[in-house]
């Protein structure tokens, strides 16, 4: 092509440009570059940038007709904020999204290491690689195809457990109005759908830890057990510390899809499962109450940005290459 | 290695990892069995593991008794292929940029997407922009657009470039080419296990989306899979109002609801699973390299 020929010759040289470079000259010289990158530049100021700029909505009267920055502002200026705290599901779905991440955290943090202990100690090739696959498929499917076949598992009339615990002699549990179990059941599905897919860093963090090591603890006569506890966790630690305090960073986070899809419109389990995120997206799309929903969401987002940066923080000073920026 | 093939403490492992995968599997079969079961088995003896009657009733009233499924097959095949297409390529080309060395307003434009990253304006506005400034309401659109874009998945790519030796770009210059050509004859290729890895990661996410349709779109005929599987699952009555009720009448005089719903599970799930086999090996290698230096 001509115009690719004709921006390449009779470049000046390396130092040349260096000397007499501005902001501009590098902008022109790299212009098909800039061009490459402008798509994506785009779609993040509409998709992110702007919603950022639109957070100020929690501090007004949002009108839909005049726009986020033609509505006016909210006398006294907080009171979308006076509204939420006194709103007694507000402070249920703060409370229920922090103690069920605590609680997936630590679960899956034990469950992921000791499955990925367990699939290393396995010496047989074939079975490993099958039961990986097998174990990984769940990560594959949506949350909504969770949802069914949660639904399968747990309805009152059909549901296979109910229908197993009729079987066994005891009265079947309606388990869409029992909201004390359902911190359980979330765990449980997501330690099915995720711990395939969670123990891969884990493992491959096991297969790079040098074989010398157990070959000289094997020498010294440890017994397998203490290689796995003098060896194997020490160098999972980094690792560990790492996941976790990423995690940690998006504890005011729910996944909006595991809750919808598995909890849906049940208002009989909200007790226990109402999290931040289902308590915005209801108050934006179905009670109308954008006031609450945008302060909710302010909360939210400013919560998570100060987490995210004091975790990512501490994770660069145990590991600075593991940290994500 | 020092441990025997066959020990005790051998067995006891694999026995807690088979009981596991089979606790993974479960649920599938039992969708599948069920899907192929007829609606008396159902109602008379819950779910079973294997089918007492085979009939493939359900399936054929879900491709020719409802458009509305048949429809949103079709909305979530073009969402994905187009989402995924759309999405590699802007995200692949804004890598290959940040991964220039030569490129001085990497850093500044690095910042712009990390900050992405770190803070969000949250559901809120992210809906309002789309609906009242973007225009995105019932559209197709909404459904490709919002996750085209995605940090992350960004500097996975750039990182990967990174590591392709600077004098391959060298020698491209001298031979004549431009950075068009040297990202799509050079360095795309070389960078083929990650893209391949990230475009896999953006098709699941595209055809397991719900999000966007739950969001955006009211139309029936622009609603995706998964959010009619979801919406068939909360509404038992939904076939029997949505379909081509002469067609359905040929078929079966009474709908099968119960298989129904399974079989549109596994047509769901379907082409997921067909994929997984030959894609799965690529992808763990991908999430390694990824993670290893994320």
């Amino acid at each position: 092509m001509k115009t690719i020929t004709a921006t390449s010759s009779g470049r000046p040289s390396r130092t040349a440009v260096r000397r007499k470079s501005g902001v501009l000259k590098d902008l022109y010289k790299n212009r098909s570059l800039l061009v490459m990158f402008l798509p994506f530049a785009v779609l993040l100021l509409l998709f992110n940038y702007l919603p950022m700029a639109g957070l100020v909505i929690a501090f007004k009267d949002f009108d839909f007709s005049k726009g986020i920055f033609g509505s006016s502002w909210m006398n006294p200026l907080l009171s979308n904020f006076e509204y939420l705290f006194s709103s007694d599901a507000a402070f249920r779905a703060m409370r229920n999204t922090v103690l069920l991440n605590i609680l997936f955290i630590t679960v899956g943090l034990v469950f992921e290491v000791g499955f990925a202990l367990v699939l290393n100690e396995i010496r047989h090739k074939f079975f490993k690689r099958v039961t990986q696959s097998i174990t990984f498929l769940p990560f594959f499917i949506s949350w909504i195809v969770v949802g069914v076949f949660s639904y399968n598992l747990l309805n009152y009339e059909s549901g296979s457990i109910n229908r197993l615990i009729e079987w066994m002699g005891f009265p079947g549990i309606d388990f869409y109005s029992s909201s004390g179990l359902w911190p359980l059941i979330l765990t449980i599905a997501i330690r099915w759908k995720v711990t395939g897919y969670g123990t891969i860093i884990y493992l491959a963090a096991l297969t790079s830890i040098d074989q010398s090591y157990y070959e000289a603890a094997a020498i010294d006569g440890a017994s397998r057990w203490q290689q796995i506890r003098h060896i194997s966790l020490p160098m999972l630690r980094p690792t560990v510390i790492i996941l976790t305090l990423l995690a940690v960073g998006r504890i005011m986070n729910a996944d909006f899809g595991m809750f919808y899809a598995m909890v849906g419109d049940a208002s009989l389990l909200f007790p226990t499962t109402d999290v931040i995120d289902t308590f915005v997206y209801r108050s934006l799309r179905k009670t109308g109450d954008i006031g609450m929903a945008s302060a909710a969401g302010f909360l939210q987002s400013t919560v998570a940005f100060v987490l995210v940066l004091s975790s990512n923080y501490a994770a660069r000073k145990i590991d600075k290459d593991s940290a994500i920026f | 290695m020092t441990a025997k093939k066959f020990s005790i403490s051998q067995l006891i492992l694999m026995l807690i990892v088979a009981v596991f995968s089979l606790t993974c599997l479960y649920p599938f079969i039992m969708v599948i069995s069920g899907s192929l079961s007829n609606e008396q088995d159902i109602a008379a003896y819950g779910y079973t593991l294997l089918p007492k009657h085979v009939t493939f009733d359900s399936y054929r009233i879900l491709l020719l008794g409802s458009h509305r499924i048949v429809n949103a097959y079709g909305v979530s095949l073009l969402v994905t292929s187009v989402g995924t297409v759309l999405s590699l390529l802007l995200t692949a080309m804004a890598a290959y940029a940040l991964s220039r060395r030569s490129f001085k307003l990497r850093g500044v434009l690095s910042v712009y997407v990390i900050i992405t990253m770190l803070f969000s304006g949250g559901l809120v506005p992210w809906y309002i922009i789309c609906v009242r400034y973007l225009d995105l309401k019932d559209t197709l659109w909404a459904l490709i657009l919002p996750s085209l874009a995605n940090a992350f998945n960004m500097f996975l790519i750039r990182n990967f470039m990174h590591s392709i030796p600077e004098e391959i770009h060298e020698s491209a210059k001298i031979d004549g080419a431009g950075e068009f050509r040297i990202f799509y004859r050079l360095i795309a290729p070389l960078a083929l296990p990650v893209l391949a890895t990230v475009g896999l990661f953006m098709a699941l996410g595209y055809w397991n989306d719900w999000f966007l349709g739950l969001m955006f779109v009211d139309k029936q005929e622009l609603q995706p899979l998964q959010l009619l599987l979801r919406t068939l699952i909360s509404n038992v009555d939904f076939l029997r109002s949505s379909g081509n009720a002469a067609a359905m009448q040929r078929i079966s005089a009474q709908i099968p609801s119960e298989s129904m719903k399974m079989a549109l599970t596994v047509v769901t799930i379907g082409p997921i699973v067909f994929l997984y086999p030959f894609l799965q090996r690529y992808f763990v290698k991908g999430l390694i390299v990824g993670a290893v230096k994320g």
